[in-house]
């Protein structure tokens, strides 16, 4: 077995990274933000489902090709930490634009996309559960960011502190 | 970068002791602040390394603190209205400026909300107080295009920071219940055109009814049609009644607009023509307070028929966002910047109002009123 990501897992996983980290910085920005409001979610929208479209490749692609085993001396606390929050990752990934998708739903909102695409309705209009559900994006949307953030220190410490090929098994 | 093959990996690559040594120290020290300039770059983009920014929610605080006690549940502006449904015939004469849907000859059901401008959704009907009209048109192909209009020709102000500063120099005094007259006299100081735009306001006289009320767009947009070529227009929907200006003395009664709104629609449909005028270049479509010349080509797109009116209530007009950049392909936002500000300050409203518990409105009817 090859000790490194299979090439569609990388590439699926660096445009991600790009799209992702992207979107988190869009959506901090576009919640403040009265100029460029309307030019930011006109982006995060379609962008949002892009991602969650990806991310259902990526899964179907991580059964079908599973990644490289851990290096074998990792103690089991890291082990776990590692596969803990590459799940609590997919989830995300799954959960923020589909959170994203039904909030506006329930708010009643048109889910236009790009030019006249747009999306049906996934909820049905009802302004308390657009509510409860625009609260949850933004919580997600934090614990999404600290989650990337414990993800990037994690791989650079694979990288420079335990040089055990962790890395390398994803990069370039 | 050099990396050991992970099958040769010693498990005491990973114990503390080995994390504890110098060069392992510095390096986790340097990842800790690469770690750090990320959260840093995270917090420049949220506003936070900037907070005395204006932002969306002090727009929408500067309305709940001009308008005490809190008003849940409510729009924090045009808090007061009622909701309205019928359709838009379109005739077809605009779909070769806009390849919009709802440009095309035929009907599109819509709904809507008429209100007056405010932030207490029981102040008594006055006269001099902004109307505005809200619709929703569903178009066949599952877009949707939503518009915001008021009853006056320009806006006061043509910035955010300037709509913010208009919002303070109105802030009642919490003693005297009024705005500060000094505080006035330097926000129209500092603005001259809202003083401008407020003597041109002053020289059209409100309308006696809703129903004979023209409401306009007023920001500029953008009409796109299916060779790609761009128009900037505005519109207005100009009623069929006869216009009538307010009366001297108004009718007594706090919600007399509304009522007459409603007497007026039991009596039959009410209709508007939705005039699009058509801008020239060099036509100011960033400037909300200035009006464009008179001569430009005004096109009647169609016919806006109210048959209608409804209390606000759970599902109808008061749970939708009138955003005005709900837009379908064919109309697509200026460069006026009060546009995304209205977006945006529309969505923090509606964002709040959505988790708040809900109260009658103050313009009740038994049903909807329908011919």
């Amino acid at each position: 077995m090859s000790d490194r990501f299979p090439l569609l897992s990388r590439i699926l996983h660096w445009v991600m990274a790009v799209l992702i980290l992207t979107m988190l910085f869009i959506g901090i920005a576009m919640v403040a933000s009265l100029s460029d409001y309307h030019r930011l979610v006109a982006i995060h929208k379609p962008l949002g489902i892009l991602i969650l479209v990806l991310v259902a490749i990526r899964l179907i692609n991580r059964l079908l090709n599973p990644p490289p085993p851990l290096p074998a001396g990792m103690p089991g606390f890291l082990r776990f930490a590692a596969h803990a929050s590459h799940w609590l990752l997919y989830s995300l990934m799954f959960a923020l634009p589909l959170v994203g998708w039904g909030m506006l739903s329930a708010a009643g909102y048109p889910i236009a996309l790009v030019g006249d695409w747009h999306l049906p309705s996934i909820l049905p209009h009802n302004v308390a559960l657009y509510a409860f559900l625009r609260a949850l994006h933004t919580v997600l949307a934090f614990l999404l960011f600290g989650t990337f953030i414990a993800h990037l220190g994690a791989a650079l410490t694979h990288a420079f502190v335990f040089k055990d090929g962790v890395f390398r098994s994803m990069a370039s | 970068m050099y990396e050991d093959d992970p099958k040769d990996i010693p498990a005491t690559r990973y114990s503390l002791s080995a994390l504890l040594r110098p060069p392992s120290l510095l390096r986790l020290g340097l990842i800790g602040g690469a770690l750090a300039a990320v959260v840093v770059c995270f917090a420049w983009a949220a506003g936070w390394l900037a907070p005395g920014r204006l932002d969306q929610a002090r727009i929408i605080n500067a309305f709940e603190a001009a308008n005490r006690p809190q008003q849940p549940g409510f729009r924090r502006n045009h808090a007061k209205g009622v909701c309205l449904t019928g359709w838009f015939d379109s005739n077809g004469a605009a779909a070769g400026y806009s390849k919009a849907v709802v440009f095309q000859p035929g009907r599109v059901p819509v709904f809507g909300r008429l209100a007056m401008a405010g932030g207490m959704p029981r102040a008594p009907d006055n006269p001099k107080t902004v109307r505005s009209m809200a619709l929703n048109f569903n178009l066949p192909n599952g877009e949707v295009w939503r518009t915001g209009m008021n009853d006056i020709p320009v806006f006061t102000v043509n910035t955010a920071q300037g709509f913010y500063d208009q919002q303070n120099a109105n802030m009642p005094d919490p003693k005297t219940h009024k705005p500060d007259p000094l505080a006035l006299k330097a926000f129209l100081a500092a603005h001259p055109e809202a003083v401008q735009a407020t003597s041109i306001i002053k020289s059209h006289p409100f309308a006696a009814d809703f129903a004979n009320s023209t409401f306009n767009s007023l920001n500029a947009f953008r009409f796109l049609d299916t060779a790609g070529h761009v128009t900037p227009v505005r519109w207005a929907m100009v009623p069929e009644d006869q216009f009538v200006p307010e009366a001297a003395a108004p009718p007594k009664g706090a919600n007399y607009l509304f009522d007459q709104l409603i007497a007026r629609i039991d009596k039959g449909p009410a209709r508007w023509h939705l005039i699009v005028t058509i801008g020239q270049p060099g036509d100011p479509t960033r400037d909300v307070t200035v009006q464009w010349r008179n001569d430009r080509k005004k096109i009647d797109a169609g016919t806006l028929t109210i048959t209608t009116i409804a209390s606000e209530a759970t599902g109808n007009c008061r749970d939708i966002n009138f955003d005005p950049l709900v837009l379908p392909a064919g109309i697509a936002p200026s460069d006026d910047p009060l546009l995304s500000l209205r977006s945006a300050a529309y969505a923090v409203s509606f964002t709040r109002r959505a988790g708040e518990p809900k109260m009658p409105s103050a313009v009740q009817l038994a049903t909807g009123r329908a011919h």
